[in-house]
């Protein structure tokens, strides 16, 4: 799983059989220090809770689409959390304060 | 699998329900020389690793799932082992 931040809500107008009402959000995926790395992309949102701003983890490929139920559905991003917290061990690489 | 250092933990309580009770540790991925590389991966802890540790990190869906027993769990990457030494 990754750092992501929501910069927005995507609203489908048509949406494959079995997505409906899943949120979906653009998010900008992040290093472990808080910073933009990568172009964003658009998660279901496996909690239902996330909204813009907020600081997720989020997870690719197949593990995706099983934060859905029904899992056998066309997606390739979701969020799988929304954090709370996260401290990283100053000793680690010289930086001690996360994303915050 | 990975060679990786952890770097943090994460604490998360609005999260899918597979993901409870689990610990989420934020690890940096090391080259040869066991270097950060910039490189980071968000694993599910199975072994009781902590911050500082260098770890081995199962970055596979279906073996991670095996390991953790559940079935349908959204992960990929699963800390498998504290690494004592690297020859």
């Amino acid at each position: 799983m990754f750092l992501g931040r929501v910069i927005g809500r995507v609203v489908p107008a048509v949406i494959y059989d079995g997505l409906e009402g899943v949120p979906m959000l653009w998010v900008q995926p992040l290093d472990m220090y808080g910073s933009a790395s990568g172009k964003p992309f658009v998660c279901a949102d496996g909690t239902r809770m996330a909204g813009p701003d907020e600081l997720v983890y989020w997870e690719a490929s197949r593990e995706a689409a099983l934060t859905l139920e029904p899992s056998f559905v066309p997606v390739d991003h979701a969020v799988v959390g929304i954090v709370d917290d996260l401290q990283l061990d100053p000793t680690t690489d010289g930086e001690a304060d996360g994303p915050g | 699998m990975i060679l990786a250092r952890v770097a943090g933990r994460l604490t998360s309580t609005i999260h899918h329900h597979d993901m409870a009770g689990r610990t989420l540790l934020v690890c940096a991925k090391l080259d040869a020389e066991r270097r950060p590389t910039g490189g980071y991966v968000i694993a599910v802890d199975h072994v009781g690793a902590g911050a500082g540790e260098t770890v081995l990190i199962l970055d596979e869906g279906n073996g991670a799932r095996q390991v953790l027993g559940v079935l349908k769990m959204p992960v990929r990457s699963v800390v498998v082992a504290i690494v004592d030494d690297v020859g």
